[in-house]
Parts: C-alpha cells; sequence; structure tokens
C-alpha cells in the first residue's frame, strides 16, 4: 500500500503516454484533473494486486470519445462518479476499489480524479498493459469477464447503462451513444471481483508508468540519454532512430488511419490507427501490435502520439514486449495485427 | 520607401526600405524606458520622413509578460456549464502571473459541441449577474471564452453583446475565438494574456504614434505578428498577444529577404544565444502544439526555434570552452577589446581579425583557433538538428554575433549578408498579411478544403491584403481519433502583400 499525491502526477502521465504508444490521449488534461481532485480531497491510497481481498468489488473507470475533443471541452467533473453510481445500481452493491482500465495515455489519470472524488483505494495495474481503442480489447475478455453493465455519463448529466451480447457489443454501441453525447464520456464497465485480478490485469502498471516517467526525467537532468533510460525501465529494444519524413494519414471507420516513414541508418514505416500497431526496418517487419510501439522524441524522451507525428520531427522508435497473454492465440484474436486489418501475423520482438 | 523598425529590450534598430526594396539606410539606437525616444531617435537618425509606411516589431508586450508587470487583472468569463467545471480558468498558471492577473473566473452556460450544436443554452440574467459583479469589483478588461469555439462562435459574440451592453465602452472584451485555435485552455490562456494586456497595448501603440509624429512621419503605422504577417494599429491595441513571437519571426524573415532566399537555415546570433529557425517558402517553420510562455501553456503561433548558449556576449573559459554564461548588455564594458577584463566571444573574433570592434591590439595573443572552431561545430550541429532532409540547405547568418562564424562544418553554403545586423527590422519592413482558418470541418474532403480555402484568402483580403497577390501557403488536415464519420481538423493559412491603397482609403 501507498499513496499518490501531486508530486506523482508529472512522473506518472509522462511515463503513461509512453506506455500509449501513440494512442490514448494526451495525459494533460488528466493530470490536471487528478491533480485538482487530489488538491479538494487528498491523496489516493494504492493497492498491489495481492492486497485486494477476493470478494472486492473493483471498478474501471475510464473515459471514451476523441482526445482532442477531450483537451476543447473539458469535463464537467462529475461525469465520473456518476457513471460509478449508475453502475452500483444496476450491481446492487458498491465499489469497493477502483482501477484503470488501460494505463497508456489519459486513461491513467482519470481513475486517480475517480478514486479521489469517490474516497475510493486504487488498484495498482490495468485492463491493457498499453493503449488499445476498444473496449473488448482488455485482459478480462479473454478471462470470460463481461464489460456489460457498463455505464456510461456525459457532461450534460445524461447517463446510459448498457447490456450487451458481447463485449464487442457493448462497444459498438456504447461508441455511438459517444458520439451523440458530445464524443467524450466517463465510462464504468468491466467490474472484477478481487479474486479476478491476478488474471484480469497486469499488474504494478501504475508503478511501471511513474518509473518510466522519472528514469526518462531524470536522465534529462543530468544529460544522459533519456530514450536509453525508458528502453532500460521497459525491457525493450531500440527499434530505429532518425527523422520523420512523410506522414500520410486518412479517416476510415472513426479511426485515424495513417503510416509514416523514417529515414536514418535505413527507413522504417509505421502504420497506425490512434495507436501505432506496425513497424517495418528497410520493408522487413520488426514489430507489431500487441507488443508496444513506443515513438519517443530523440532528444527529450517524450512521448510522440500519433496525432504530433510530423515532418521533421527526430524520434526513437522502441519496441516492448506486451504482456504475454496478449499473444496467446485468443489474445492475437483480440488485439493482433489481423484484427486491425493488416494482412500479417504478429512477429515476436527480437534484439536489435 | 517604408521603415521597419525592432523595438527589443536591449536595443530599437531602424531600416529604411526603398521602393525597389534596397535597404536604403539602417540604424541602432538604444531602447528607452518610455519606448518612444527610443523610436524618435532611431527615426531621427534614419532621417527620412517622406514614407509611405511603418512597420514595428516588438517585445514590448511578451516582456510584460515575463516580468509579470504593466498587467491589467481580468475577469475570466467561461461558457460551456455543465461541461468543463472540473478545471475552471487560470487551472495552469503559476502563482506568482495568477495573482497578478486572476481579477475572477465566472463559469456560465452555453457552449458548443464538436459539432457546433449547443452544450447548453446560453442564460442572458446569469451574464447580466457576471457584468454587475465586474462592475462592482471594477474590472476594465474581461476575456472571454467557449468550448469549441473555434467550431462556432455563436455563443462568445453573444456573450460579449450582453456584456458589452451593461458595462459599456470602457471594458475591454477579449474573445477567444479571435486568438486561438482547438485547445480550450491553451486558447482561454492565451485570450486572458490579451486581456492583461489591453491597456498597455493602448499605452504602447499611442508611444509608437507619439514617436512617428515626432519625427515628422506621417504614415500609416503596422505591427507585426507572430506569423510573420501585419496588423494595422487598430487590432494591435486590441490582440498585443498577437505579437509575442514576433522577434525570431522578423530576423529569419529579414534573413530571408536580404539573401534572397526562401528555403534556409537562419541563425540569428545575438549577444547571449543563438536562434536556429527554418524556412520554408519564405515563412518561419512552426512549433507543432503547445507553447509555454512565461510558464503559461498557450498555442500561439510561434516559429520552431533550437537557442543555444553561445553569442557575442559568451564568456570564454581557462579551457577553452564558449558560453553559455555572458556578459549580455556590459558587452560594450566588460569586453577585452572594450577595455575590459573578460574574454568573450567577441574578443576572439576580433583576434582572429573577423570582426574590427574595439581595440584589437588588447586581444593580440589570445588563442582563437581551437574555442571558434567549437563555436562553429556547436552552431552547426544546432543547424543539423533543426534541418528536415538531407538534401543541401544554405544557412543565412544575421545579428551582430554572426561575426563568430565565418564557416559551418556540413554546410557548403553560408552567408552573411549586408545589413544582417538589423535583419529583425528589415523582416519588419516587408512582412505581408495573412487570413487563417483553423476549425472542425465534416463533410468530403475536397468541399472542406474548398470551404476553408476560400475563407483563408477571404481574411486575408479583410486585413488588407492586394487582390491576386494572395496565395495558400499552409494547409494541415488532422482527423479526429475515436469517432466515427469524418470530422476533420483542417487548418489553412494564405498571406498575401499589404495594399497600401486599401489601407488608406
Amino acid at each position: 500500500m501507498r499513496e499518490i499525491g501531486i508530486d506523482a502526477l508529472d512522473d506518472m502521465a509522462r511515463g503513461a503516454g509512453i506506455l500509449g504508444t501513440g494512442g490514448g490521449g494526451d495525459p494533460y488534461v488528466g493530470k490536471l484533473l487528478a491533480r485538482e481532485a487530489i488538491r479538494r480531497h487528498g491523496p489516493v491510497t494504492v493497492y498491489d494486486i495481492d492486497e485486494v481481498p477476493a470478494d472486492a468489488t473493483v471498478v474501471p473507470v475510464s473515459s471514451m470519445g476523441a482526445p482532442t475533443v477531450l483537451l476543447e471541452k473539458l469535463p464537467g467533473g462529475t461525469e465520473e462518479l456518476t457513471a460509478l453510481r449508475a453502475l452500483e445500481a444496476v450491481l446492487g452493491r458498491q465499489a469497493t476499489h477502483i482501477v484503470p482500465i488501460e494505463v497508456g495515455g489519459v486513461n491513467s489519470m482519470i481513475p486517480i480524479a475517480a478514486a479521489a472524488q469517490a474516497g475510493l483505494p486504487l488498484v495498482d495495474g490495468d485492463a491493457m498493459g498499453r493503449a488499445f481503442p476498444e473496449a473488448q480489447m482488455v485482459l478480462p475478455t479473454l478471462i470470460g469477464v463481461r464489460n456489460t453493465p457498463m455505464a456510461v455519463a456525459d457532461d450534460k448529466g445524461n447517463t446510459l447503462v448498457l447490456d450487451a451480447v458481447s463485449n464487442h457489443w457493448a462497444e459498438r454501441i456504447a461508441r455511438a451513444a459517444c458520439v451523440q453525447m458530445g464524443c467524450q464520456v466517463s465510462c464504468a464497465d468491466t467490474v472484477l471481483r478481487g479474486d479476478q485480478l491476478r488474471d484480469g490485469l497486469v499488474p504494478a502498471t501504475l508503478t511501471l508508468a511513474e518509473e518510466l516517467g522519472r528514469a526518462v526525467r531524470v536522465a534529462r537532468a543530468e544529460h544522459a540519454d533519456p530514450v536509453a533510460a525508458a528502453v532500460a525501465v521497459l525491457g525493450g529494444v531500440t527499434l530505429f532512430s532518425g527523422k520523420v519524413v512523410d506522414v500520410e494519414r486518412r479517416t476510415t471507420g472513426g479511426f485515424a488511419r495513417g503510416r509514416a516513414r523514417l529515414e536514418g541508418t535505413g527507413t522504417l514505416e509505421l502504420d497506425f490507427q490512434n495507436e501505432h500497431l506496425l513497424a517495418r526496418r528497410d520493408g522487413a517487419i520488426v514489430a507489431t501490435t500487441p507488443d508496444l510501439i513506443c515513438v519517443l522524441d530523440t532528444d527529450s524522451g517524450e512521448p510522440v502520439t500519433t496525432e504530433a507525428m510530423r515532418y521533421g520531427l527526430r524520434v526513437t522508435v522502441v519496441g516492448a514486449p506486451c504482456d504475454p497473454r496478449w499473444t496467446t492465440p485468443a489474445g492475437l484474436e483480440l488485439a493482433g495485427p489481423r484484427y486491425f486489418g493488416y494482412d500479417c501475423d504478429y512477429l515476436p520482438l527480437t534484439a536489435a | 520607401m517604408r521603415i521597419g523598425i525592432d523595438v527589443g529590450g536591449t536595443n530599437t534598430d531602424a531600416a529604411l526600405i526603398g521602393d525597389g526594396g534596397q535597404v536604403l539606410a539602417a540604424v541602432k539606437s538604444p531602447t528607452t524606458e518610455d519606448v518612444t525616444s527610443g523610436i524618435a531617435a532611431a527615426l531621427d537618425a534614419l532621417g527620412a520622413t517622406d514614407v509611405s509606411a511603418v512597420m514595428i516589431g516588438t517585445t514590448h508586450f511578451v516582456n510584460a509578460l515575463v516580468e509579470a508587470a504593466r498587467l491589467e487583472p481580468v475577469a475570466a468569463v467561461r461558457l460551456g456549464l455543465p461541461a468543463t467545471a472540473a478545471l475552471p480558468p487560470l487551472v495552469d498558471w503559476p502563482d506568482r502571473l495568477r495573482e497578478t492577473v486572476e481579477g475572477a473566473v465566472h463559469l456560465c452556460h452555453g457552449g458548443h459541441e464538436y459539432d457546433g450544436s449547443p452544450i447548453s443554452a446560453l442564460d442572458v440574467d446569469e451574464l447580466r449577474a457576471v457584468a454587475a459583479d465586474i462592475r462592482r469589483r471594477g474590472l476594465r478588461s474581461v476575456a472571454i471564452s467557449s468550448v469549441f469555439s473555434p467550431v462556432s462562435d455563436d455563443s462568445e459574440r453573444r456573450a460579449a453583446e450582453i456584456l458589452a451592453a451593461e458595462l459599456g465602452p470602457d471594458v475591454h472584451l477579449s474573445l477567444s475565438a479571435e486568438i486561438g485555435r482547438v485547445g480550450l485552455l491553451a486558447r482561454e490562456n492565451a485570450t486572458i494574456v490579451n486581456a492583461a494586456l489591453r491597456p498597455l497595448a493602448d499605452r504602447t501603440v499611442a508611444a509608437f504614434g507619439e514617436a512617428l509624429r515626432r519625427a515628422g512621419i506621417d504614415a500609416p503605422l503596422f505591427l507585426s505578428q507572430n506569423d510573420g504577417t501585419l496588423m494595422d494599429v487598430d487590432h494591435a491595441r486590441r490582440y498585443p498577444v498577437a505579437t509575442f513571437a514576433s522577434g525570431p519571426t522578423n530576423s529569419m524573415r529579414g534573413a530571408a529577404y536580404l539573401s534572397g532566399l526562401t528555403d534556409c537555415a537562419v541563425v540569428d546570433i545575438g549577444g547571449t544565444t543563438s536562434d536556429v529557425g527554418i524556412l520554408s517558402g519564405g515563412f518561419p517553420r512552426e512549433a507543432a502544439g503547445e507553447a509555454m510562455v512565461a510558464g503559461v501553456r498557450t498555442n500561439f503561433r510561434i516559429p520552431d526555434v533550437l537557442s543555444i548558449g553561445i553569442g557575442g556576449g559568451s564568456i570564454v573559459g581557462p579551457d577553452g570552452s564558449v558560453g553559455p554564461r555572458s556578459v549580455g548588455f556590459r558587452l560594450s564594458s566588460e569586453a577585452l577589446v572594450f577595455g575590459g577584463s573578460t574574454l568573450t566571444a567577441t574578443d576572439l573574433a576580433v583576434a582572429a581579425g573577423r570582426a574590427e570592434i574595439g581595440d584589437p591590439s588588447r586581444v593580440a595573443g589570445v588563442d582563437h583557433e581551437r574555442p571558434l572552431k567549437v563555436v562553429a561545430e556547436r552552431v552547426a550541429e544546432a543547424v543539423d538538428r533543426m534541418r528536415t532532409s538531407a538534401a543541401p540547405l544554405p544557412v543565412v547568418l544575421v545579428g551582430g554575433g554572426s561575426v563568430l562564424i565565418d564557416r559551418l562544418p556540413g554546410f557548403d553554403d553560408v552567408r552573411r549578408p549586408d545589413h544582417f545586423e538589423v535583419a529583425n527590422a528589415v523582416g519588419a519592413a516587408i512582412a505581408q498579411v495573412g487570413g487563417e482558418v483553423d476549425r472542425v470541418f465534416s463533410g468530403p474532403r475536397e468541399t472542406v478544403l474548398a470551404e476553408a480555402r476560400a475563407e483563408a484568402v477571404e481574411r486575408a483580403l479583410r486585413a488588407g491584403a492586394r487582390e491576386g497577390s494572395v496565395r495558400i501557403v499552409d494547409v494541415e488536415e488532422l482527423p479526429l481519433a475515436y469517432l466515427p464519420g469524418d470530422a476533420t481538423r483542417v487548418r489553412v493559412k494564405a498571406v498575401g502583400d499589404l495594399d497600401l491603397e486599401k489601407i488608406d482609403a
């Protein structure tokens, strides 16, 4: 057990940005939300997975929608608790713990704000170990945990409680509702019992995010290589270092798809759909989803989102192994390259 | 003829540009506390009164923010309830600046969704109560922001009408839709900064006008904006924040003009730093994302500049290292060549015979070769970090400190044009006028782009561009992630030559 105070948020947000693999939304607004909530309600207690009682009711709280909309239409501040209370009403029991559904990007911060407001402890872990774009792309889906009932709340006070025949259907319906509600909503869903956490979560990812962010900050302060520091914490490999020379974007089916070309010693092509999903070095695939493909600013070690990719940026592309459950056949069916429409199989990372 | 003036923290530079575009005269004069007499002195030294326009670039407003001085307390009014209440205006400001600027914060109903539909209805009674509170507190400047005002400025305009009717013409209103782009906190911050500068802008613009009158010049006055385009004095009074990054922009545009290049790297070497920027199509490459100014997150259009701690006043260490410590404006008393006791980068340049400044005999025997080689290597490395392709890139050196460099390793084409020391005043003189659109559009791509282009051109014409001279210089599309449909954020910038007849009319 430990506490998350205001001092931890900068590092954690930076690390969460790196774990967002280009997507998940800029954690800046999330960080401010967490900071203001902690300022008002005090620090948040965090438990390791092992410390949570078997009969606990652990509720992931997250935001859904377009990161660009979150930058413009800031939350009212009541959405998370409204969603949580609506979910508790249909569950017939109260949440005992809050947990992030997604450690990558802004959804690492939203649960901290929610936990501070609800006066509940947080669990150190998340259901992805990175960022993914859809609600069913979580480890609980692999162990048969349903993401419904799902409660969705907007800034205007509208609430939706959703039941669906599958986790995929819940995603489809919630996404459509989200657009109608103004493209930025809070969700409470995918309820886990305490004894399901070991199978349903990637452990200690909030701690990982904080360590990652700290390593980059400290390396920078000591004039050491911040990217190398990040690679060491991630246990990853440096795939490429170079300059962005072309970015091509298009929108299909609600995804900002695109491809970036980097030049350095050879070339690297990055395919992205909100997150970076595929990396080809000199024409040969070197990394694929669900492994993490993180793009960092070569000088500062700061994460570069797919939206911020632009001509001339000097970046280093880092591959980091995902949680091994994602590379099982069921995991790959949920979030492997073919699910995203790429005609290739998952290729495990090899040391560069 | 036209006159370009750069009012910096230390020097006021002026350049007289002939109708053929040639630099006829250039002067440097110390910046004065009242601004007016420094400009008047520079104008006197130039000696020309029969000019068609005067363009001024200034760091006066950004300096006020950095110093947290000369700022007006602001009433920040945001429209968007029930959304946005979690993070009220000024939420992420440095404490000292916030204390100076925060007059009152009001969260009100109104604002728009991403598609322009209302979040909630504007509440007239609520805004009247806000006006009463503003009057009671005696505040004279108001910043109005609303959610998605870059998509629809309806809420902001109606709220401004209501507040103006209640508060009268003596209270300034700054609207976020006219100042920034998508990103509420950053745009709102810029609007609050603008509101805090409004009274200072009135005084400063009046001082500029007075300086011209004193010099006997009766010509329209313009101020340079961050993106290298001009605004007239009326606009400058209302949008002082638009001048924030005009310093580096003017020096880059001036360097392009003096060298005849439109695509190049520009290194402006001053007393303390060397600032490296990239010109593409005659305009500075802009920094991506949000820029911090005095600890405030904004989304100004700011040139992408890399600064390193090497300048004419840089102190040379016993080990031959140069900078980042600098004698700054005390160069003329502390450098060896001026009879001082500190070995500076300028002394090295004199010792190497690259500059004739002060007394060269005082630096005879100084080892200049190795430290100047290090200076050249570090500047070359900075230019290399900023370049965007392996293609040959010409480098233009400007600023008083550029005498430190004669060659850059890895760059074959390095130039220091005539009048390099007043490049920013020249940049001010040659500025164009522009129009920009940055909104979320939905619809088929071709229609959206055509609509955005037409709007940008229209804005440039309205700003005073000459018919037929306007061209699109930048188009950026950004599909909104995680959303079905085809909502796309589009930024288009158009610029054209200033039509003086249009201004006179």
